[in-house]
């Protein structure tokens, strides 16, 4: 498995360097691939709670099931209690920073999602999701992956990004997806004669065997180049965007320094992780909810950073599974099934909770105790980003899935 | 051919217990791969001492690593003194903020924490833990036990970033994974099923029999319930594995076994207590074996046997230790064959190493640099390449240099702990931050190595020497013929060629940079 991707990965990359032009002219290149459209994926890694992100605060079997963790329903001048989405539906409090992108019609939901495979491991859950193939692990790619090797050829190295030390599952792949833990420190450093190391390593990765790491080593000095160019890291937030000191706040910062420096960003993926919240999870306030005011405010510096440029952005938020609908015995929640998703930018049809509310009324409950999934995350991804990226044929970013019915929330 | 080495191999594991099984006669290749695999990598010197006495020899001593003495190794971890010091110590001499702001000290004020410098807070255990493996893996000649306390402490990964954890972690690692470290899988499942770390982490000590009811304390009257956390990543990630043949009703049942199983005064000294009132006394069954109703603390005893005995736990193990000790995927027939010495052994870790060397698959030429170096790995090899040691300083600086490569030391957040595999440390990101660390290093800028280049530069000699020098030092003469073609370049480069005024010739070279270079090389990426 890994010979033959490492094999792929060091070929495509030896057929660039014949077929195309000399490496430096790649920034020409990216001129042209100003304003692309992109996708940006939050993966909320820990499995958060989405009857306490999106509150179905009129489901009748809601308070009860949910004991101490249960968020008050909406009501008029109760600023702490849910903030109500369609009568039905709710926000947790702390997502308020949201709620204009929700007004604006920009921000959708998609409630009682997740995957068909019933795992309650973190592991494997977000194995299958990042891999697009519930149940099956040998599927040597990423969805993301997947998707970018989908679009028109452009020499970019900065088409497919994850901020952070690693490259994450969904992204692995032929791809040529790079990780960046920070765009300033992304580069050769030297005390003295930079530029001679950096030349120095590159050549050492330029040519030789088709491996992984050769692969690897080649996609970054073009990138090191192409980003020196773009001067991304300079960019400060615009439209007085502030963003919270946090990993994704950090991430998301970046992501759209490399929008809005042109580089050619089309997938870019961040982190969030502390969700899974067995214990103390809290309610109005407490533990999950500063987790999802820091989702909040990162998300909503992000659309103001970005500002019109948000026209060509469409966010996705996504989680391994959900939690159970019974608080446990901690005042937490334990692993459970289906969950709720965020997405929201330009084209989103926003405004609306989408999916069919499955209800929590015990007989409803996925194996008589979790939220069951009438959304296959496949068919949410497979829309967001067959839209959003022009791909022709979305379901077949999922090998094994034939495809869903829409959910009509792109326009 | 096959034949024949098969027939040395039994030949050499009849000759006794004592000997370990190895290629007969070991070439140098061998021996560096040996030192790659079950150390940190060699030092200068390091290959032809282990040819000296013996490639077996050395593997045996490893084995044993109560008998290697270790002075230099203790005396730089003698830096570190929270290492030794108790659990209630910890407490005391470490507050927990909000606990310091309760003391009747008229000086502490909220937000004093912040002012505090670095040594005087809670997270300084952590950095001194964290500083401890490097200082280790550095220096320590127990290179196989070291290895291994990595192994077995990302296999029961606890995350020094939750809650009360980064209190617990040195009694963790310093009574349960150590010890064992090359002694019985039984005692480390034991040891972290009832170590205050794993308790708290996988959330075990709140776990209740369900309808519960808080008797007494601040929380008295509300209701606490079974936590299942714990008992799903026992079976899916300490013993049988996702695929080894559980259900939900399992995960449930052994989460009711473990009820009662908690920490008493976790805020003070913590210790394990067994709780009969929290305990769930009703009949369960677990994995088709039924637990009669009052079995108490003996119920959690029993899953433990059980799942120890499980055929999915041997399988679990040995594919672990064969992704760690040979190839990213893990040759099936030698997964079988380590599985059946676990088996055999009750789960005996040196009887499984034992396996594991003794095998064809360890020494096969295409397993030889196959493996990529974790961060920590990289940054241990790299350091003693250069015959570099550290002080407990520097050895803070060199954690922190593998946390931006991505494996920061106990603060890996899933219990997972960390990946074993090269997709998960070769990116774009991760390599630059190598190729950075190799810079930092042979150019000094990592204050407390002390690393001595010298050797590498062959006075009044060509600087095609030197490269050949260099090459035989760091990667024992495995470079590919690009990467000498590649740096022979390099030593072309006017910058590289520095002409100074004492100016000596072509010894001048900078080797630093060369060193870097080759450090930062795709092959000193591997082991």
């Amino acid at each position: 498995m890994l010979t033959r991707r490492a094999l792929l990965k060091g070929g495509a990359c030896a057929l660039a360097a014949v077929a195309a032009p000399p490496r430096f002219l790649a920034r020409a290149a990216a001129a042209t691939d100003a304003r692309k459209k992109v996708l940006v994926a939050v993966f909320q890694r820990g499995a958060v709670d989405g009857l306490s992100m999106i509150v179905p605060h009129a489901d009748r079997d809601y308070a009860a099931a949910r004991g101490s963790i249960a968020i008050r329903p909406p009501r008029a001048g109760d600023a702490g209690a849910a903030l109500d989405l369609d009568g039905f539906f709710g926000a947790h409090p702390a997502l308020a920073p949201l709620l204009p992108l929700w007004q604006s019609r920009a921000l959708a939901v998609v409630h009682a999602c997740g995957s068909p495979d019933a795992t309650r491991s973190h592991f494997d859950a977000q194995d299958y999701m990042e891999s697009g193939t519930p149940g099956v692990k040998s599927t040597p790619d990423g969805w993301l992956a997947r998707a970018a090797s989908n679009l028109p050829a452009t020499r970019s190295p900065f088409r497919a990004v994850a901020l952070g030390p690693t490259l994450p599952r969904a992204l692995r792949g032929d791809a040529g997806a790079i990780s960046v833990a920070s765009l300033e420190r992304f580069d050769v450093r030297s005390v003295a004669e930079a530029a001679v190391a950096r030349k120095g390593f590159e050549s050492l990765y330029e040519q030789g065997v088709k491996d992984l790491l050769h692969g690897t080593g080649r996609e970054t000095f073009e990138a090191v180049r192409m980003l020196k160019s773009a001067n991304a890291a300079r960019l400060s937030p615009a439209n007085g965007a502030a963003y919270p000191r946090s990993r994704l706040g950090d991430a998301l910062r970046q992501i759209a320094q490399l929008v809005r420096s042109d580089v050619g960003l089309e997938i870019g993926f961040a982190d969030a992780d502390g969700w899974d919240t067995h214990v103390g999870q809290g309610a109005e306030q407490g533990q999950l909810a500063n987790r999802l005011g820091d989702l909040a405010y990162a998300l909503a510096a992000f659309a103001q950073d970005l500002g019109d440029r948000m026209a060509d952005v469409v966010v996705l938020t996504m989680s391994e599974f959900g939690r159970t609908v019974a608080e446990n015995g901690n005042r937490g929640t334990d692993h459970g099934h289906a969950t709720a998703m965020l997405v929201f930018g330009g084209g989103v049809r926003g405004g609306k909770v989408y999916g069919r509310w499955p209800g929590l009324a015990r007989e409803r409950l996925f194996e008589g105790r979790d939220l069951a999934v009438t959304t296959d995350f496949r068919a949410l991804f497979s829309e967001v980003a067959g839209r959003q990226l022009g791909i022709a044929k979305p379901a077949s970013l999922f090998p094994g899935w034939t495809g869903g019915p829409a959910l009509g929330l792109m326009s | 051919m096959r034949r024949a080495f098969a027939l040395v191999l039994i030949l050499t594991l009849a000759a006794g217990p004592a000997a370990a099984a190895t290629p007969t006669p070991p070439d140098d290749a061998a021996i560096v791969h040996a030192l790659a695999r079950l150390g940190f990598g060699p030092r200068p010197g390091d290959v032809e001492r282990a040819k000296a006495m013996g490639l077996a020899t050395w593997i045996e001593r490893q084995l044993a690593p109560e008998r290697l003495d270790d002075r230099a190794a203790q005396q730089a971890l003698a830096a570190l003194p929270t290492l030794t010091m108790s659990l209630a110590d910890l407490r005391r001499a470490y507050p927990r903020p909000s606990e310091r702001q309760k003391t009747n000290d008229p000086q502490m004020v909220p937000g004093e924490m912040l002012r505090r410098p670095l040594e005087q807070r809670p997270f300084r255990i952590v950095a001194e833990m964290q500083a401890a493996r490097l200082v280790r893996a550095i220096e320590s000649e127990r290179q196989l036990e070291e290895v291994m306390v990595d192994f077995w402490f990302n296999h029961f990964n606890v995350f020094a970033g939750k809650g009360e954890v980064k209190w617990y972690l040195p009694s963790y690692e310093r009574e349960v994974i150590r010890p064992h470290a090359l002694g019985k899988f039984g005692d480390l499942l034991r040891g972290t099923a009832t170590h205050p770390a794993m308790l708290f982490y996988l959330d075990n000590w709140l776990s209740a029999r369900p309808d519960f009811t808080i008797p007494l304390g601040r929380n008295r009257g509300k209701k606490a319930g079974l936590n299942e956390n714990y008992a799903r990543e026992l079976m899916e990630l300490h013993t049988l594995g996702v695929d080894g043949g559980y259900t939900q009703k399992d995960v449930t049942e052994v989460a009711r076994a473990f009820t009662g199983w908690t920490i008493d005064r976790p805020r003070e000294d913590a210790r394990f207590v067994f709780r009969p009132l929290v305990h769930d006394n009703g009949e369960k069954t677990v994995l088709g074996t039924r637990l009669a109703a009052g079995g108490g603390r003996e119920d959690g005893e029993r899953v433990l046997a059980l799942l120890l005995r499980h055929p999915s736990t041997a399988k679990f193990v040995a594919t672990k230790l064969v992704r760690r000790f040979v190839a990213d995927d893990p040759p099936p027939a030698l997964v079988e064959r380590v599985a059946a010495t676990f088996r055999a052994t009750d789960g005996d870790v040196k009887a499984m190493l034992r396996t594991l060397v003794a095998a064809p698959e360890f020494w096969a030429p295409d397993a030889r640099r196959a493996k990529i170096k974790k961060p920590f790995e990289f940054v241990a090899s790299a350091v003693r390449a250069v015959d570099g040691h550290v002080d407990a300083k520097a050895a803070f600086l060199l954690a922190r240099a593998a946390a931006e490569m991505g494996e920061g030391l106990y603060i890996a957040t899933p219990p997972t702990g960390h990946p074993d595999r090269a997709e998960a440390w070769v990116n774009a990101g991760t390599l630059l931050a190598r190729m950075n660390f190799a810079l930092a290093l042979t150019q000094r800028r990592v204050p407390g190595v002390t690393l001595d280049l010298a050797p590498l530069t062959v006075e009044r000699a060509s600087p095609e020497a030197t490269l050949d020098r260099l090459l035989a030092t760091l990667l024992h003469g495995e470079a590919s013929a690009q990467t000498r073609a590649v740096l022979a370049a390099q030593l072309e480069h006017p910058e590289i060629r520095r002409q100074t005024p004492d100016d000596r010739g072509p010894a001048n070279t900078d080797v630093a940079k060369l060193a870097a270079l080759v450090i930062g090389s795709p092959e000193f990426q591997r082991r």
